[in-house]
């Protein structure tokens, strides 16, 4: 078992999880209906609770606690997609990343249930089951915002426009990827964004949406390598606030 | 030294710290109990990654058996058998019906039946004449309905 393989697979899904976590919670209290105030609220507990996870499983491999990885690491130290990191916006930019993210998310883990890192394909098995509710409903939202009026077509269009280049960013292949492959412990970024883009057009095909020609794109990337946009840094100064008053408090 | 059956019977004391009339063991998180040289191993799997109450739960089941006489004990979490909503007791579906919460519906799979979601069995009148408001809650587990018949909000334990 290559420990620098697995442990830079780990930090970087676990990461991706806190970071959009984070960035669901910024909804709470701002949702434009209670119901979706309360659906980003319960999917922001999610991801940062998969987050804690995965950083215990990290910490079992030899990294510090969860609190100190989470809350005292600067940007660069981060390998998180820089999708995750880009600001809310508005509404219609947060369900368009909801969607493009959560499913190549559940792809993902999905693939992880066959890993030959055991610690993580039985982590993998429970979250896949909790994302379904996630995926539901993203794709319950673009379908119907994606087919109603105008302008809910014009402004996702907009969005699915300018999300898709750092979408791709979420496939950043790890300089570990050809021995992840190799022994078993994930199949990879490329068969993991085939997987995405099909079940992607699948959905939007249900809409009046189009999808951007994938040859035509180029990939946002540097995430998974700690080059981040100038977002990162600020979220992850209001993120850890309230810890780095006293690290050492009990809470 | 305690027996397995006894530790078990001494666990239903430990309750979900949202639904107190719910024990740990009818819930489904008491994933194994071991007896072994005078020390007692309890694995714990939580329903939900994310769910903030395991820390809660863990202290309880130690204050619960240190309380009993039982001092040696190993709380550990895994995932080896990872929760579903199957899990709850019989035992435990009485007791949430009886606290205003809709059990889970069993065995079906979310996305093969939809309609399962969309009308949830009333707790108060068992009545399906309801409406899903939203698959997502006040926590992680529990999903919001609308009974037509009572005029009254519910929630129900989501099938997972």
């Amino acid at each position: 078992m290559n420990k620098l393989a697995i442990k830079e697979l780990l930090y970087k899904i676990a990461d991706d999880q806190l970071i959009l976590g984070h960035r669901n919670s910024e909804w709470t209290g701002m949702g434009p209906l209670l119901e979706e105030d309360i659906a980003f609220s319960s999917m922001a507990q999610d991801k940062v609770g998969q987050s804690y996870a995965l950083y215990t499983i990290l910490h079992s491999l030899g990294e510090q606690e969860p609190d100190t990885v989470a809350f005292t690491r600067n940007a660069e130290q981060f390998h998180n997609s820089i999708f995750t990191e880009l600001p809310n916006g508005e509404y219609d930019f947060s369900l368009i990343r909801h969607f493009l993210y959560d499913t190549a998310e559940i792809i993902r883990f999905d693939m992880l249930t066959g890993s030959s890192f055991q610690p993580l394909a039985e982590l993998a098995v429970k979250v896949r089951a909790e994302l379904r509710y996630h995926t539901l409903h993203a794709n319950t939202w673009i379908k119907q915002l994606g087919s109603a009026t105008e302008e809910s077509i014009d402004r996702l269009q907009k969005s699915l426009m300018y999300a898709f280049p750092y979408a791709l960013g979420m496939f950043e292949e790890s300089p570990y990827e050809k021995e992840l492959i190799e022994t078993g412990v994930f199949a990879g970024e490329k068969q993991l964004q085939e997987k995405w883009l099909e079940k992607i057009k699948t959905i939007i095909g249900e809409t009046r949406l189009q999808l951007p020609d994938i040859s035509t794109v180029q990939p946002v990337l540097g995430g998974r390598a700690g080059r981040h946009s100038e977002h990162l840094q600020p979220l992850l100064n209001e993120m850890s606030e309230v810890f780095r008053i006293d690290p050492t408090a009990e809470w | 030294m305690r027996s397995v059956e006894e530790i078990y019977t001494l666990l239903e004391e430990v309750k979900d710290p949202e639904i107190p009339v719910l024990s740990l063991v009818d819930l489904g998180v008491i994933t194994n109990v071991s007896v072994e040289n005078d020390r007692v191993n309890i694995e714990m799997t939580p329903t939900f990654v994310g769910c903030p109450a395991l820390d809660m739960m863990k202290q309880d089941v130690m204050d619960v058996l240190t309380k009993n006489g039982v001092h040696n004990v190993s709380i550990s979490v895994s995932f080896k058998e990872p929760w579903t909503s199957d899990k709850i007791s019989e035992k435990g579906r009485k007791a949430l019906k009886q606290f205003g919460l809709a059990p889970p519906p069993v065995g079906k799979n979310l996305f093969s039946d939809i309609d399962v979601l969309e009308h949830a069995a009333c707790p108060r009148c068992g009545g399906s004449n309801t409406t899903l408001k939203n698959p997502f809650g006040p926590t992680l587990c529990r999903s919001i309905h609308y009974c037509e018949d009572c005029r009254e909000a519910f929630e129900q334990f989501k099938p997972l």
